[in-house]
C-alpha cells in the first residue's frame, strides 16, 4: 500500500519546495533558453532584413525560384505537428500513457515529413545550380546578390532544419520513455518543455515561409 | 493533476493557424506594393502569438513566464532597430578625412 502511494506521487527534486515550484522552474528555464534561440536566429533575420532593404529587387526575383507549394505544404505539416505536440502534453498531464506515446511518435513522423520535403527542395536547388559556390549559375541581372539571397536562404532554412532534426530525436526518445511510464503520475515536466521547444521551432518557420518564399508578389 | 484544456481548444487553434497560412499564401498573389510585406509580417506575428498563447500556454501561465517570453522579443527588437538605425543613417553627416 505504501509503495503504491509513493509511486502515484510526482518526484520532486531536493532543491525544490514542492511540485509547483519544480514545474515553474522547468518552464522558466526553457523560456530563457528560447529567448537565447530568438537571438540566435535573430542574427540571421537581421542580416536578411538589411540585404532585403539593400537589394530588394534581386530578392524578389530569386525568391520566385523557390517552390512555394512545397514551402507552404511544409508550413501546414509543422502546424499540424504542433497540434499533435499540444495534445501530447495534454495526454501527459492526464496520465494517458499509450495516447502520449503515439502522439509523440506522430509528432516525430510529421517532423520527418518536413525534413524530407526540405530535402526534395534542396535537391531541386542543386539540380538548378542554385546552391552558392562554384556551381552557382544565375542568368538574370546581378548574379552576385542573387547568390547572396541563396546563402541567406540555406543558412536560415538549414539552421531551422537542424532544429527540426534535433526535435525529431527528442520526440523519439520521449516516446520510448513515455512507453516505459517515465512521465506517469505527474512527472510530465520533460514532455511539456520539449513541447515548448517544438512550438518555438514551428514559430521560426512561420516567419521563414513568408520572408523567403513570398517576397513581393508572385 | 494539472488542469488541462479540452482537445477542441487545440484543434480550433490549429484550424485558425491553417486559415492564417491560407490568407498569407493568397495575399502573396495580389500586388499590394509595399503592403505585401506588411501583411505577410502581420499574419506571421498573429500566428506566432496564437501559437504562444494556446499551444505554449502563455495564456494562463505566471507573470514570470510572460516576462521571460517577452524578453527575447524585446532584445530582438533592440538588435534590429539599432542596427537598422545605423545602416539607414550612414552618410547623413559628411566626414572630412
Amino acid at each position: 500500500m505504501e509503495v503504491a502511494t509513493l509511486r502515484s506521487q510526482p518526484v520532486v527534486g531536493q532543491q525544490f519546495d514542492n511540485i509547483e515550484q519544480q514545474r515553474e522552474a522547468a518552464k522558466l528555464g526553457m523560456w530563457i533558453f528560447l529567448a537565447t534561440e530568438v537571438l540566435f536566429f535573430g542574427g540571421l533575420f537581421l542580416g536578411y532584413t538589411i540585404y532585403r532593404f539593400t537589394y530588394g529587387q534581386v530578392f524578389v526575383e530569386t525568391s520566385r525560384k523557390l517552390d512555394v507549394v512545397l514551402g507552404g505544404t511544409n508550413t501546414a505539416v509543422l502546424l499540424i505537428s504542433s497540434l499533435l505536440m499540444a495534445l501530447a502534453v495534454r495526454a501527459a498531464k492526464l496520465d494517458q500513457r499509450r495516447i502520449l506515446t503515439w502522439l509523440l511518435i506522430g509528432t516525430a513522423l510529421l517532423g520527418c515529413v518536413f525534413v524530407s520535403i526540405k530535402g526534395v527542395e534542396y535537391h531541386k536547388d542543386y539540380v538548378d545550380h542554385l546552391i552558392p559556390g562554384r556551381h552557382f549559375e544565375w542568368h538574370g541581372a546581378d548574379p552576385h546578390n542573387a547568390e547572396l539571397f541563396f546563402w541567406i536562404y540555406f543558412a536560415m532554412t538549414g539552421l531551422h532544419a537542424i532544429h527540426v532534426t534535433v526535435g525529431i530525436g527528442i520526440m523519439l526518445v520521449l516516446a520510448l520513455l513515455a512507453w516505459l511510464g517515465k512521465f506517469s503520475h505527474g512527472n510530465h515536466n520533460t514532455v511539456e518543455i520539449a513541447g515548448l521547444y517544438w512550438h518555438f521551432v514551428d514559430i521560426v518557420w512561420v516567419f521563414l515561409f513568408p520572408l523567403l518564399y513570398l517576397v513581393g508578389h508572385r | 493533476m494539472e488542469p488541462v484544456a479540452r482537445p477542441k481548444v487545440y484543434v480550433w487553434t490549429c484550424i485558425a493557424l491553417l486559415a492564417l497560412l491560407a490568407l498569407t499564401w493568397a495575399v502573396a498573389y495580389v500586388d499590394l506594393g509595399p503592403f505585401n510585406l506588411i501583411v505577410a509580417l502581420a499574419v506571421a506575428i498573429a500566428k506566432a502569438i496564437v501559437i504562444a498563447l494556446f499551444f505554449m500556454h502563455i495564456k494562463g501561465s505566471s507573470r514570470l513566464l510572460h516576462l521571460a517570453a517577452v524578453a527575447g522579443v524585446i532584445w530582438l527588437l533592440f538588435l534590429i532597430s539599432l542596427t537598422l538605425g545605423d545602416y539607414s543613417t550612414r552618410g547623413w553627416v559628411p566626414l572630412n578625412h
